[in-house]
């Protein structure tokens, strides 16, 4: 017999402000796969594996990256957010509440990068044009809507949170 | 027509933008799709392929990899107990390859281990010899049979000729081009993944899968595992886009087999290069195309040779070889046509369906031959369209008449009306990322041509040429509450949201519940072919109504009225008189009815030897115009806009009827401009989604549409399928605005900056 790949790494992650403690793990394994297969969080999709379509976004210490790029092992020290750290299960967002209501989902895989992409984008422009939201949600790919309803939906929470503030 | 706008309707009904009710699970991340699904005690899978596009397998030898720690089991072909091969139309395809791999990629082992790096290296360990044997690659030698066969059935796996009317015909006009076609990806983001549960001591196993069609993948994989139908169960893992991928077999047998091998749960999971070679793609194709007309554009006869390479595997290329032939006229009369079409094998990557199914390619072909049509005879592309559109009661090629609706000149002359851009080159604030090449800022707005471009088409609906095409839905009503059973593959396109408003229009309720998708009821057919509107929305409607009479006639005993007299008004029952009114909730109290259906649409003929027969059941017509600007020094192209008018019978949630309609565009578009599998001697060069292009947010342009509704009355709700005719005619009007801008011929797609520069 082989010996097998060394399923012996230990490390702790800070997941949507919880401490989770990983156990046994290959030392390979990217965050994407960890996030998923270890802590349950099912919610951040891997689709292209290669940075290239932003179905698993995530906020490692406020940046948007692409969870299949970044080594778990290598985040451990610094706060990530998934999706599912977005907003309470049942109690939708702006952005989520306004991608249902603008049809911008069909199959819905790209959706759960799509969302954490347009959080990151209207807290950095609170008013993106629509060549600035084409522009930054350009590194996630969806296959479904033709991206006419998505630029719909992030107009529409740039409109409300406007018109709330005022 | 209104504009369309979303708003938040979760109890629409018929005709209101509902929204979908998977919505809110999808965008907070908490639906579950295939991939997604875990059990406890998992075992991962995995896939060896052949490296070779031909090869004779030598011998195998596993044992290096069974030495490997977490190693569970491993797989060939050796140890399929049932048939040796699958397939939709012929089953010509091995579960694993045995003597011969015929494509790179070709699954020739699989393993199951405890993690998927042990799958790895576990796949590395496995020691194939192989004995290379001359691919096939040009589907021209398969035709003319100087090569020889590649597999038992031989290498045409399909020819068909089309004769009609005066074959010695001819026009003042002749205009003729080759037209070619590379291969599209579907390239759905959610990568092939089931699970598989065995039951104990084998007797069966639970799949989840993400799959177009339960049944069909339940029967095939049946058939392989040497079990009954009834002891393969399948449940729809959520799907995460489909297009036509997900319709073959690919990982469902090997992951049921691991599972029945090992006893425990079993996950496989493609990876997006395996995605590339595990399902089947878009037929490239060769069409070419003359076409006769009189000096004023009017059409006199079609001669086209189309030849389809289909790939190591038959999967569904006939088929799509029989919809290219009887669409090669396009949504234009014309009495006289000469068509012959070969689909033919190879060793290339197996192709079968994608959205447009054969049709994409021959619209391709006839709209390029529209347009040198408008130019040979001085016309403009819009009005030689509009000289020879379709009416009622025209034939197609196929001796076939157009019944019912045919608003091709509708859609022409309301395309057309739709506004243009206003913007200029670069835009109003010269902003770069309005140029070609964009990010890039490689062109120079001085140099930047604008060109715009015009495309018809027609696509059948439905499944042809005497299929037994059926869906299956259960209806129950019990306490004002509808419980839907059916097993239609969701794969994004919304049929959930319309099943829901159907059940509410029929019933008045307010409330509807779906069952689990799966195999706990009749087949539903495939999601495929514009079909599950029409098909499944047919089945529901016809299970709501059955329903409706059981409540009628009860509440006729039970208040003394006539069963006739009542009808559904809001969420009330009401009689004709007007002196009676019930809330549904009421009268469905303490009672259950409950019904299934099987909707089947009218038959169809098979085509004869001269390609004559009504082997159809309906068409829809779409047109599109497209405004591109191009870099003629770079050869980039940057598509500004595409209008369209799509006939679509009825709008039944305007909404999701938009999303198909910009979805659908963006397909065509990317197949136009910048998807293609490059292949070289049967390899695949691009297997990934940094070397094949998909369409982002910068690439697609805003669209502007017209829905066109004429409800269509063999439609059991007026409503045609819409998902397909988006991606057929918008590739072409595309092509044909790069041509307007840089004034000349293109032949090909997807078109390359050098044939804009050469």
């Amino acid at each position: 017999m082989s010996d097998g790949i060394g399923l012996n790494e230990q490390y702790t992650l800070h997941v949507n402000g919880e401490a989770f403690s990983v156990c046994d793990a290959w030392l390979g394994e990217s965050l994407l796969f960890v996030l998923r297969e270890r802590l349950g969080l099912m919610g951040s999709k891997g689709a292209c594996e290669q940075g290239e379509c932003g179905s698993c976004s995530v906020l490692v210490a406020g940046e948007l990256v692409c969870s299949c790029l970044v080594l778990a092992a290598s985040a451990t020290d610094q706060p990530i957010v998934t999706i599912e750290g977005v907003a309470p299960l049942g109690s939708p967002s702006d952005v989520q509440q306004a991608f249902v209501d603008a049809g911008a989902v069909q199959c819905g895989f790209c959706t759960p990068g799509l969302i954490m992409a347009t959080h990151s984008l209207l807290e950095r422009t609170a008013s993106p044009t629509e060549s600035e939201i084409r522009e930054e949600l350009s590194g996630n790919v969806c296959r479904c809507t033709g991206y006419g309803r998505i630029i719909d939906a992030v107009q529409r929470v740039a409109v409300n949170r406007r018109s709330a503030v005022q | 027509m209104p504009a369309i706008v979303g708003e938040r309707i979760q109890g629409g009904r018929l005709g209101d933008s509902v929204t979908r009710p998977d919505g809110t699970a999808k965008v907070q991340g908490s639906f579950q799709f295939s991939s997604d699904l875990h059990a406890e005690n998992c075992l991962w899978g995995a896939t060896l392929r052949s490296p070779h596009p031909y090869a004779r397998i030598v011998s195998i030898d596993v044992s290096a990899a069974y030495r490997i720690n977490g190693v569970e089991a491993i797989i060939t072909a050796a140890d399929v107990p049932g048939k040796p091969t699958y397939g939709l139309i012929s089953q010509d395809q091995p579960v694993f390859a045995s003597e011969v791999v015929r494509y790179v990629g070709e699954p020739v082992a699989a393993v199951a281990a405890d993690h998927p790096e042990t799958c790895r290296r576990a796949l590395e360990a496995i020691v194939v010899v192989y004995e290379v044997l001359q691919p096939l690659t040009d589907p021209e030698l398969a035709i003319d049979g100087s090569h020889p066969p590649i597999h038992p059935d031989g290498n045409l796996i399909r020819h068909q000729r089309i004769v009609c009317g005066d074959v010695h015909a001819t026009g003042d006009i002749v205009v003729e081009g080759t037209y070619v076609l590379g291969m599209q990806d579907q390239a759905f983001l959610g990568l092939e993944a089931a699970m598989a549960l065995p039951d104990p001591g084998g007797a069966g196993v639970q799949l989840h899968v993400a799959t177009q069609w339960l049944h069909e993948d339940q029967k095939q994989i049946a058939a392989c595992l040497g079990l009954e139908p009834s002891a393969v169960r399948l449940t729809l893992g959520g799907v995460g886009g489909a297009f036509g991928a997900r319709e073959d077999i690919s990982l469902q047998v090997h992951t049921c087999l691991l599972a029945l091998r090992t006893g425990r749960p079993m996950r496989m999971h493609y990876s997006r290069e395996e995605s590339f070679l595990g399902h089947v793609h878009r037929h490239p194709a060769t069409v070419w195309m003359r076409h006769h007309a009189t000096a004023d554009g009017h059409l006199v006869k079609i001669e086209s040779r189309m030849v389809f390479d289909g790939g190591a595997y038959a999967s569904t290329s006939s088929a799509v070889l029989i919809n290219a032939v009887t669409h090669a006229q396009g949504p234009y009369r014309c009495a006289n046509a000469v068509v012959d079409g070969y689909a033919v094998r190879t060793n290339n990557l197996p192709c079968g369906a994608m959205r447009g199914f054969g049709v994409v390619q021959a619209c391709f072909a006839h709209e390029g031959q529209m347009d040198q049509l408008a130019a040979a005879c001085g016309l403009d592309p819009v009005e030689i369209r509009l000289r020879n559109a379709m009416v009622i009661g025209d034939r197609l090629i196929t001796g076939q008449v157009i019944e019912n609706v045919a608003p091709v000149e509708r859609c022409i002359r309301e395309t057309a009306a739709l506004p243009l851009p206003d913007e200029p080159v670069g835009g109003h604030d010269h902003d770069p990322m309005r140029l070609p090449g964009g990010a890039g800022r490689t062109a120079d707005a001085g140099h930047v041509r604008r060109g715009i471009g015009f495309a018809v088409s027609i696509k059948n609906l439905m499944y042809s040429e005497t299929f037994d095409d059926y869906s299956t839905a259960r209806c129950r009503l019990s306490d004002g509450v509808v419980t839907l059973k059916f097993a239609t593959s969701e794969v994004g396109q919304g049929f959930v949201t319309i099943a829901a408003q159907i059940a509410r229009s029929v019933l008045g309720v307010d409330e509807v519940r779906l069952d689990p998708i799966d195999t706990g009821v009749g087949s539903a057919g495939s999601t495929s072919a514009s079909r599950q509107t029409w098909m499944s929305g047919g089945a529901v409607n016809a299970a709501c109504l059955k329903v409706r009479g059981l409540l009628f006639d009860h509440v006729a005993a039970t208040h003394g009225l006539g069963a006739d007299s009542l009808a559904i008004d809001g969420a009330d029952i009401v009689n004709a008189a007007g002196t009676f009114r019930l809330a549904v909730d009421e009268a469905s109290s303490g009672v259950s009815f409950d019904e299934t259906v099987e909707y089947r649409h009218k038959p169809t003929e098979d085509l004869d030897e001269n390609g004559q027969g009504d082997c159809h059941t309906a068409f829809a017509f779409v047109a599109h115009r497209a405004v591109v600007d191009v870099d003629p020094e770079l050869g980039l192209v940057k598509v500004i806009q595409i209008a369209t008018a799509q006939d679509v019978g009825r709008a039944l949630n305007p909404l999701s009827v938009l999303g198909q309609i910009e979805g659908g565009i963006a397909q065509g578009l990317g197949l136009a401009v910048m998807e293609e599998i490059i292949m070289s001697d049967g390899r695949v060069r691009n297997p990934s989604f940094t070397d094949y292009l998909l369409p982002t947010f910068l690439d697609m342009p805003n669209v502007v549409v017209s829905l066109i509704e004429e409800p269509d009355p063999i439609a059991p709700l007026g409503a045609k399928g819409v998902g397909e005719p988006p991606t057929i005619s918008s590739t072409p009007a595309i092509v044909a605005a790069i041509r307007d801008a840089i004034g000349k011929p293109l032949f090909r797609v997807p078109v390359r900056p050098i044939d804009i520069i050469g």
